[in-house]
């Protein structure tokens, strides 16, 4: 039986006293697209900086594959393309310059061709000279996409994407996740929005108080039935 | 991508960056300048005194301008998540902070380049006239402030009292550094004998080496949490 794509195995996070994860055990497969759901400060931001090495556990293991994250080298996290409520752009700079600042990091090849693509799918392109600072909250959110996409990840990483957004930003959002998911991407998405991280996943997960509280296929559940477990999880 | 052309590709996009907003170089030049001049008030003209004590004027003014300078740098890292995404690239993390830290160099060279000669003028001190090894102080000294400013700026960039913060964790480390390059200097604008400085830019060369050794060996552990 093959590896899970990643495997988290007892894991602990702890900050000083505050124990933000608490004993999770999960794998996730490739080509799912999981929604993760939770109450403000139940730990799914920690989770998600888990999953992306940007910390480490403080006991517990995350493996990719089968490999412990902490035996992987620097070019694992290749594999991650994070999307968060922050765009991670330089706002002094335009959104061309931007791009190939991360795609010389990333290691794109043909960064021109690949930045025109993508500006072209969410509707930049022509605003591409542009320094980022003149951007709307939706056009920052799009460029946003465009970078964490540069290097077309195996795992999509977002984290409240849908935070500020407008209908077209949201549309365009959606539209990506869609393609991706089509793509057989691994599309982990933590969100507040009950709709339409349900509408986009194939599988649910709740967090409460750093605990893993419920994790369910969604076509097993409807929405109202989701939404009536959410309601009795985090209350 | 290799570890040089990751250090590379982070100063390219700093000095892009500062080209283009002018927020670091010109508030430490504004800041150098400002406390030069003001200091040169103290003395009278010919005053002997006045050169024993120019050489801590201008490490003052280097040192406190660079502290300025360290907190805006990082600040245009911490706004809108950058350097999250500089810790997300499949780089080493070491080649980030190296990156930073050449950046943050250069931006205080280029103060330096310019708060030097209005020194000279302003103090009537030649630093020069004996030979050219203030040059050696200047580019040892920056780099250990460099290092070592860098580092502490990223650790104290996420407080809330991040402007007192940087100084208070900095200085202190950064006293061998500023003791050295200050009685270097002091040599040189005292006409003494080059001979005796070699031991001060020895302890700054030991400073330097340690400093950048010890802080590619932990970076990635610092920035983890």
């Amino acid at each position: 039986m093959s590896e899970p794509l990643i495997k988290f195995s007892n894991v602990n996070k702890k900050y000083g006293h505050i124990h933000a994860l608490n004993d999770v055990s999960v794998s996730f497969d490739k080509g799912e697209f999981i929604s993760v759901f939770g109450p403000n400060g139940a730990g799914k931001s920690t989770f998600l900086k888990l999953l992306c090495t940007m910390t480490s556990p403080s006991s517990g293991d995350i493996f990719y594959e089968g490999t412990p994250l902490k035996k992987l080298k620097d070019d694992f996290r290749s594999r991650f393309g994070v999307i968060s409520h922050q765009p991670f752009l330089y706002s002094e700079l335009t959104a061309m310059e931007n791009l190939t600042f991360y795609a010389k990091l990333y290691g794109v090849q043909n960064i021109e061709d690949r930045i025109k693509e993508l500006l072209g799918k969410v509707e930049l392109y022509k605003r591409r000279n542009d320094k980022v600072r003149g951007y709307s909250r939706g056009m920052l959110q799009r460029l946003s996409i465009t970078r964490a996409l540069l290097h077309n990840p195996y795992i999509v990483v977002l984290d409240e994407p849908y935070t500020g957004l407008d209908t077209h930003a949201s549309d365009i959002l959606t539209k990506i996740l869609v393609e991706l998911f089509d793509n057989k991407h691994t599309i982990i998405m933590v969100t507040h929005n009950m709709k339409q991280g349900f509408d986009a996943s194939s599988r649910l997960a709740i967090i409460r108080r750093g605990k893993l509280v419920f994790d369910e296929k969604r076509d097993n559940v409807t929405l109202d039935e989701f939404e009536h477990v959410y309601t009795e999880a985090v209350s | 991508m290799t570890y040089l052309s990751t250090v590379a590709a982070i100063v390219r996009k700093d000095l892009l960056h500062e080209l283009k907003s002018r927020e670091i170089v010109v508030s430490m030049l504004l800041f150098s300048i400002l406390t030069v001049v003001v200091f040169s008030f103290i003395f009278e003209p010919g005053s002997e005194f006045k050169n024993r004590v120019v050489g801590g004027i201008l490490w003052m003014s280097v040192t406190f301008a660079g502290i300025l300078g360290l907190n805006k740098s990082m600040m245009s890292e911490v706004n809108g998540g950058n350097f999250s995404a500089l810790l997300l690239a499949p780089v080493d993390r070491s080649a980030i902070f190296f990156g930073k830290a050449i950046s943050n160099f250069m931006f205080m060279m280029i103060v330096q380049l310019i708060t030097v000669p209005l020194f000279i003028v302003l103090y009537n001190v030649n630093i020069f006239h004996t030979s050219f090894m203030p040059m050696t102080v200047f580019l040892m000294g920056t780099w250990g402030f460099a290092i070592l400013g860098t580092l502490f700026s990223i650790i104290s960039v996420n407080t809330r009292t991040r402007e007192v913060m940087l100084p208070l964790l900095l200085l202190p480390v950064m006293v061998p550094v500023i003791l050295a390059s200050v009685q270097a200097l002091n040599i040189y604008i005292l006409g003494l004998d080059v001979a005796e400085s070699y031991k001060w830019l020895k302890l700054l060369a030991v400073f330097d080496i340690i400093f950048t050794v010890v802080v590619f060996a932990v970076f990635d552990f610092i920035v983890e949490d």
